[in-house]
């Protein structure tokens, strides 16, 4: 296998050779536990281990959630109160359940910044990239349908807005939300597939989330200088790195603690801070909510959705170069997923052979003006579709767009960049003084 | 560096953008009044709640239900915290449908404590289980949800805020009267006003004004919407408190098995 050289598993025991000589298990898993990581890592290198911790909580907590909720429109809002009421502690399983919804989409979105940042998406890293993508759009895909579950108001008419974004697509929309709803309207067969699915959904994470792994452990992790680890020889990369035992995975622990920490106060003293009162209304077909808003996490895609107005130009010129086949509404749904598939590209479209940030200086402030650009968006999104939101909406899609297809490949071009270090070990060296042999704390487990 | 004290901010305004957090273009008032079980440490206030009770027995079960609420969570001493006669006794006064009475057709039985309080008597007066959960009395400002981080999302302030905002104006919209409120969104409510003060007589010689009434029953359904409140908080204490210690101890570990590699430069003698 590819990767950075370092020591590899080594059956000592007459047991462990037996069971090397039929299954490498325990050699999978020492390399991957010992993998030597670049040692200048700061703490936004924490959120991969975040969204691990997040991903199982959500399956545990899920798992047990589901031996009480009934998924039917009859019975779902009643048996999500009797999980409140009757189940035991089963009002925290489904607080940190719901709100650990949130603390994902917190880790995943401070997880990509760092990789548009840091530039870990470009080469060789691009279908660890691609990967990722396709994980937030199932995280997505999951935390929607798991919203519906509760059979509130919310879930309801939230269902019924994103669903009819399908419809929206000329010519196969109806089919395709007729099939997606399993019938004319958010109802009973919704409700089950939602559920099914969202049992599904989180599984396929699990595997991509080893593949994920297995990628970046190929081309190993990027660093805040985005200079790559030397692989010349065993020394040399040793010199850049430590291994992941026990230098990162206690770092890691530690910023999980504090983070579990914020996450706990939220669920134990304002676990319905981040919801939708609605929701603690149940469904009613009859009646709509004066206003419907997604979830948090949503609410820059929503923006981005609701920017493209009948009176945009932009839209008013795709519907007359298609006689009208792209209307207002489907160019809003083809720009939110289109939002995401240019930040999908960003490894080719981003010309530049320097990866880190820190060593671009123009780069550096488009990057915070994308960052700050994201919240006017979230913000926009919990707005009314009024004046001035729509305005400041369409500006802030726009700038979306602008970031990804015209800034970063322009960038690359007309940016002089700043000196690199040449290796990970001298940027190191500029802040630390060279390691001390005397106090041998850490166990080699190989030897 | 600037990027990192912009992540930060980033971070801390991320925390407090709640979904809710929507302008309400109804400028409704509602008034934030204190509640015992408001703030970290907050619980009922259970001679509150057994008031609440009352007034919510006595003046509102008359139209509204609370269906998801059954007689025996009144005996739980996070709750009202009745005796078990008592609660037997107030069951009983109850009438539930029982459908294996009459040999499979069905008849009336008096309630028993595992079960729950009726459905609404009348359509339109919705179920209270949950309305402390269900509305939200604070918004803003400007859609930050900032109000709602330092105040909470103000369900029974609502409540409380409602039963106390008729004007006593009224008027007649297609056959139906409508009644001028100070908290309802639009101004205007179909619920005509429930309490006049003096509406209960209560046994432990409370002033039964309106407000005391309105601020009582408003406490009795956040319990309603959130009985297990003083055990959650507890759970999050708990967790915070041990994550926290977990988090010390993992700092001083992480920053003991890094010493040799971070030794700071100046603390190092130039050779």
């Amino acid at each position: 296998m590819a990767g950075i050289p370092h020591d590899h598993y080594e059956p000592k025991t007459g047991g462990e050779r037996w069971l090397h000589r039929r299954l490498p298990i325990l050699g999978v898993l020492y390399d991957t536990v010992m993998i030597p990581t670049p040692k200048n890592l700061n703490w936004m290198w924490i959120w991969g281990i975040v969204l691990t911790f997040t991903l199982v909580l959500q399956i545990a907590t899920g798992v047990v959630l589901v031996m009480h909720y009934i998924p039917s429109t009859e019975q779902a809002f009643a048996s999500v109160e009797h999980i409140m009421r009757d189940v035991n502690g089963g009002f925290m399983l489904r607080y940190l359940h719901a709100n650990g919804a949130s603390l994902f989409f917190v880790a995943v979105y401070l997880h990509i910044f760092r990789n548009l940042y840091y530039g870990s998406y470009k080469e060789p890293r691009e279908v660890t990239w691609i990967i990722g993508i396709l994980m937030y759009l199932l995280m997505m895909g999951t935390a929607f349908m798991g919203y519906v579950l509760p059979w509130g108001q919310m879930s309801f008419w939230g269902a019924t807005v994103i669903t009819g974004l399908f419809g929206a697509i000329p010519f196969i929309g109806e089919a395709i939300q007729t099939w997606l709803l399993g019938g004319p309207a958010v109802g009973e067969y919704t409700l089950t597939r939602f559920f099914s699915l969202h049992y599904l959904l989180p599984m396929i994470l699990v595997g991509l989330t080893v593949v994920h792994i297995w990628a970046f452990h190929t081309t190993g992790n990027n660093n805040p200088t985005g200079v790559e680890v030397r692989r010349s020889s065993k020394e040399d990369a040793a010199k850049d790195t430590l291994p992941f035992w026990p230098y990162f995975v206690l770092k890691d622990l530690f910023a999980l603690a504090l983070i579990l920490a914020v996450f706990f106060a939220v669920v134990g003293f304002m676990p319905n801070y981040l919801g939708h009162p609605d929701n603690y209304i149940e469904a009613n077909p009859l009646q709509t909510p004066a206003h419907i808003v997604p979830e948090w996490y949503f609410l820059p895609f929503y923006a981005i959705l609701r920017a493209f107005t009948s009176e945009v130009w932009v839209v008013q010129f795709a519907s007359f170069v298609t006689g009208g086949i792209i209307d207002a509404k489907f160019f809003g749904v083809l720009a939110m997923f289109g939002a995401i598939a240019v930040m999908a590209l960003a490894p080719w479209l981003d010309t530049s052979s320097v990866r880190s940030g820190r060593y671009r200086p123009m780069f550096k402030w488009w990057f915070a003006l994308f960052f700050v650009n994201f919240f006017v968006l979230m913000w926009c999104g919990a707005m009314p579709a009024e004046e001035p939101y729509a305005t400041i909406s369409l500006i802030a899609t726009t700038y979306w767009f602008a970031y990804f297809l015209v800034i970063l490949p322009l960038l690359g071009v007309i940016e002089k960049p700043l000196a690199q270090p040449a290796t990970i070990e001298d940027d190191y060296a500029t802040h630390y003084a060279p390691a001390t042999g005397g106090t041998q704390t850490v166990s080699t487990p190989a030897e | 560096m600037t990027l990192k004290s912009t992540l930060t901010a980033a971070l801390a305004a991320l925390l407090i953008l709640p979904a809710a957090g929507f302008a309400a273009e109804e400028e409704s008032h509602v008034v934030d009044y204190d509640f015992p079980f408001e703030g970290p440490f907050g619980t009922y206030d259970q001679f509150q709640l057994q008031r609440g009770l009352q007034v919510y027995t006595e003046v509102c079960s008359a139209c509204h239900g609370l269906q998801y609420v059954s007689y025996r969570t009144l005996g739980d001493a996070a709750g009202p915290g009745l005796p078990e006669e008592q609660v037997r006794a107030y069951a009983a006064n109850y009438e539930v449908f029982d459908e294996t009475l009459m040999e499979g057709e069905g008849d009336y039985r008096p309630a028993t404590p595992v079960d729950s309080f009726p459905q609404s008597a009348i359509s339109n007066a919705p179920d209270l289980s949950l309305m402390a959960k269900a509305r939200a009395g604070f918004h803003g400002p400007y859609g930050l949800g900032i109000n709602q981080f330092l105040r909470g999302i103000g369900g029974p302030e609502y409540i409380a805020s409602l039963l106390t905002g008729y004007t006593g104006e009224q008027r007649q919209q297609a056959g139906a009267t409508f009644y001028e409120n100070t908290a309802f969104p639009g101004g205007w409510i179909a619920m005509p006003p429930p309490l006049y003060g003096e509406d209960v007589i209560y046994e432990d010689g409370t002033e039964a004004t309106i407000e005391q009434q309105a601020r009582d029953v408003s406490a009795f359904l956040m319990w309603t919407a959130e009985p297990k409140l003083a055990a959650r908080k507890r759970a999050g204490f708990a967790g915070v408190l041990m994550l926290g210690v977990l988090a010390v101890l993992l700092y001083l570990t992480n920053k003991r098995i890094w010493a040799p590699h971070k030794r700071k430069i100046k603390d190092v003698p130039a050779e």
